[in-house]
Formats: structure tokens, sequence, C-alpha cells
């Protein structure tokens, strides 16, 4: 980490191992559950996120002095819900194509408790700076974890990756369905992604013991 | 000392101006974009008619290609003969009109591809009479179709789509979209391996009268060969969605039954 000093390194690296939104402080399930079922909503979902926290929290701590404490949650909702919808009309004007593929994702940015999360625990009480890498680490880290579940839940449940059959053709039978694998569709449900989530849990906490909690 | 920020009066003097902020920061942005929203929306719409009518640029199996943004006006000038509007009331087709009389018919009237599938759904309930837009075209092998919009409910939020007939009732080509189903599983009804399992499939028994396509699950025919079962195979994890399609295409095709029954000869 040649251009961020020691501490600021560690605003982008915690988030994704020790300190990770979605294994570690359990936020952000919702979406992880919802559009997970295939590994490029992931990745879209992934980035959409990066995007909206990273430059949210800067709004927020830009703002953290003259916030009145008790309306800060509502102030925050604010901030986000305006960010999320002047770049919808954005897309919608200039970038067509993208907004259809967004569209759903919208919705679920706004509802994302990783964003209230940061907003409330980081952005108000730190500088832009920190801020902003704050968000990084911690969209990446929520990042990482929805492109893996995605990965095993498209993989397992529909035999593909970004959409491309990697097992071979399920109707036909060739490549390993002709061996008698067969696709398993429970894998495209929600509860499998929290299955999922909770092996990650598991290897993470049984590689780091400090992680487990009396 | 309470911090000047904890004050009532300073709560609600920001509460004001970030309301004020934030709501002209909002209408700026939305009034300023409207237009070339709109105008993008207008494009989509013809390429999705287009699309049906199975002008595109899909050759083989990848992803859905409409005809590009350039070259659409053109392309619905000369692919769409005619867009028909038919009035409907009760079952019944009360009026046919040509483009040009629909045009003449009202100073509201707007191109009928831009007729709101959703205001003439509600415009039936509430026991008015729903026009129907009905565009003809000829599809790549010479043959006449004929394309209408259809619209319904998905899991979510809206599903629509638009669906190339012949002159049997006979699927030809279809295109559905959605405004908010879950990505990888009722959002695949945008798929063209759903889509493309419509082409050739029934809408009419052998006796003439309306049946409709389902969505089923546990579809004994999934590579799609029997066209007169009046079924395609569902998506995994979308059976609200895949009714939705089922449902819409019973409901709005429905009406246009009169249209295709005086095409031909009665006997």
């Amino acid at each position: 980490m040649g251009l961020l000093s020691k501490k600021d390194g560690k605003l982008i690296t915690d988030p994704l191992a020790d300190n990770n939104p979605i294994t570690i402080q359990v936020l952000g399930i919702c979406s992880a559950l919802a559009i997970t079922a295939e590994l490029k909503a992931s990745l879209v979902m992934a980035i959409a996120v990066l995007f909206v926290l990273g430059v949210g929290n800067v709004v927020i701590s830009l703002m953290r002095n003259i916030i009145p404490s008790k309306i800060r949650i509502i102030v925050q909702l604010i901030v986000v819900a305006t960010l999320v919808i002047i770049v919808d009309q954005v897309l919608k004007a200039f970038a067509y194509e993208l907004s259809k593929t967004l569209s759903v994702f919208i919705g679920l940015i706004i509802t994302n408790c990783i964003i209230m999360g940061r907003f409330e625990a980081f952005a108000l009480g730190n500088g832009p700076w920190k801020a902003f890498l704050d968000g990084i680490g911690n969209a990446l880290g929520y990042g990482v974890i929805l492109i893996i579940v995605g990965f095993f839940r498209e993989l397992l449940g529909s035999g593909t990756l970004f959409g491309i059959p990697v097992l071979g053709d399920a109707i036909e039978k060739t490549g390993v369905y002709k061996y008698g694998y067969e696709n398993n569709g429970f894998m495209l449900m929600p509860p499998m992604a929290l299955i999922i989530v909770g092996l990650l849990i598991w290897v993470q906490r049984s590689k780091n013991k400090d992680l487990i909690e009396d | 000392m309470e911090k000047r920020t904890d004050k009532n009066g300073y709560t609600i003097i920001f509460a004001v101006a970030m309301v004020v902020v934030v709501g002209s920061l909002l209408a700026f942005t939305a009034s300023s974009l409207k237009p070339a929203i709109t105008e993008n929306e207008r494009i989509e719409m013809q390429q999705n008619i287009l699309y049906a009518f199975g002008v595109n640029g899909n050759e083989g199996d990848g992803d859905i290609t409409f005809v590009s943004k350039e070259k659409v006006a053109e392309a619905f000038t000369t692919k769409v003969s005619e867009q028909l509007v038919l009035e409907s009331k009760g079952g019944k087709i009360v009026k046919t009109m040509t483009r040009q009389e629909y045009l003449d018919s009202s100073d509201k009237a707007k191109e009928p591809y831009l007729i709101d599938v959703k205001k003439q759904q509600a415009n039936a309930k509430a026991g008015e009479s729903r026009l129907l837009p009905l565009f003809v075209g000829t599809s790549k092998t010479g043959e006449t179709l004929y394309v209408a919009p259809i619209r319904g409910k998905g899991l979510w939020d809206a599903i629509w789509g638009y669906v190339a007939l012949d002159s049997d009732m006979i699927v030809r080509g279809a295109f559905f979209d959605h405004a908010g189903e879950t990505p990888g599983l009722g959002a695949n009804i945008k798929q063209r391996y759903f889509m493309d399992d419509f082409e050739g499939e029934h809408l009419l028994t052998e006796t003439g009268a309306f049946k409709g396509i389902n969505v089923a699950k546990g579809n004994a025919d999934p590579k799609n060969m029997d066209k007169t079962d009046y079924e395609v195979d569902a998506l995994a994890g979308a059976t609200i969605t895949g009714d939705g399609v089922s449902a819409m295409i019973k409901a709005d095709l429905k009406l246009y039954l009169p249209y295709f029954q005086n095409l031909k000869p009665s006997n």
C-alpha cells in the first residue's frame, strides 16, 4: 500500500476479511439472498453498491458537522435515495440499456443496510478521505461475498457461469450430465444463499479463531 | 452544554432546507432529462415490436440484439406495413381503424404504437371500450404477421410483451419484458431460451376456440417439440412470474380473436 498509510490501508482490507459486512457484521443479507442466483447480477450489484457507498460516505462525512443528531437517520436515507434516483435518471437518459439491466437493483441499493450502517458508524465521525476508503472497503467486502455466493449458486443451480454453460447441456445430456449429474434447482432459491453464507462464516471462523464469540 | 445542532429550531430549519434543496435538485434532474428518457422509451417500443416480427440481430443462440437505435425508425416504417387500432367492447370488436383514421379520430391521438396498454386495460375495467393496437407486417419468409401488445402482473411489478401471430393465431415470435422481477429467476422471461419456446405454439383449439398458452411446471416436453400442447416449459424459481405470463397471454390476446375470425372466409 504505497499510496496509503498503514491505517488507511486497513480501512480497505479489514472489511474484506476479518470485519466483513456480510459474514461478520451480518448486514446486507437481504440483497445477498435476492440477487445471487446469477453471477452477472451479483457483479452488477457489487459495482452499484461500490459507487453509492463510496460517494454517499463522502457526502455524509462532509455534512457530519451540520447534521442534527435527532434526525440523522432520515438525513442519511434522503442522501442515499437522492443519489440513487439521480444516477437512475441519468442512466435512463444517456445509457438506457444499462439502466434496464440495473432497474431492480436501484430499489435494493436504497434499502441495503450496509449503506446506512457505514453512514452511521463511520462517515458521521470521520473525514471525507477516510470515509471514502471505508466505503470502498466495505463495498468490496460485500461484493466479494456476493460474487462467491453467485458463483456457487449459478454453477450448481443452472450449470452455467455468466450465462455460459460450463457443465454441458442438461437437456441434450452432454458433458457431466451424461453421467447422471443433475442441476440442483434448489440452489436457485433464496434459502440456499443463506446456507452458502453460513458455510462461508463457518470456514472463516474456523480459520481465524479470534472471530468466535463466547 | 447543548450542541448547536441539537436544538429544535436548528433541526427544523435544517429539515426544511434539506427538503427544498433535495426537492429542487430532483425536480430539476427529472424535468431536464425527461425528453431524452421519453425518446429512449419510444425507440425501445419500436425495437420490441420489430423484435417480435423477427427483425433483429439474433443469429444463432445469443443474447437479445435489437435493431440499432439509428436504424430503428427506418426499419419500423418499412417492416410494419400497417398499424391498426381495434376498438373492443364486451369481448367484441366494434370498430377497426387504420392508423390515419385513428390519428384523425381525436386531437390527443398519438401514433398507435404509443397507445398505453395499461390505461386501456383500466378503461376496459371501468366498463369503457378498450383500444387494441395491432401491427401488421411481413416475416422473413414473406408471411403476413400480426403483432399485439400484452401486459400483466409478475411477482413484484408489471410484465409486458409483444406477440407475433399468423392468421391462424399461431405464435411466430414473442418478446417479454418486466419492470422488476427477481434477477436470475423471474427476470429470465426476457431470455431467449424462454421467449423462443413460444414460437410455433398454437393459441386456438382445432375447433377454433381460444385456449392460450400455459407456462407449465413439470412440462413433459422440455425440448418443446409438441406445439399443440398449449404449454411451454416454465422457469425454475419463477412460478408466479410464469403464471403472470400465462395470464396476460390468455386475457389480452383473447380480445383479438374476433379480428382473426373475420380474416377467414366464414364457413
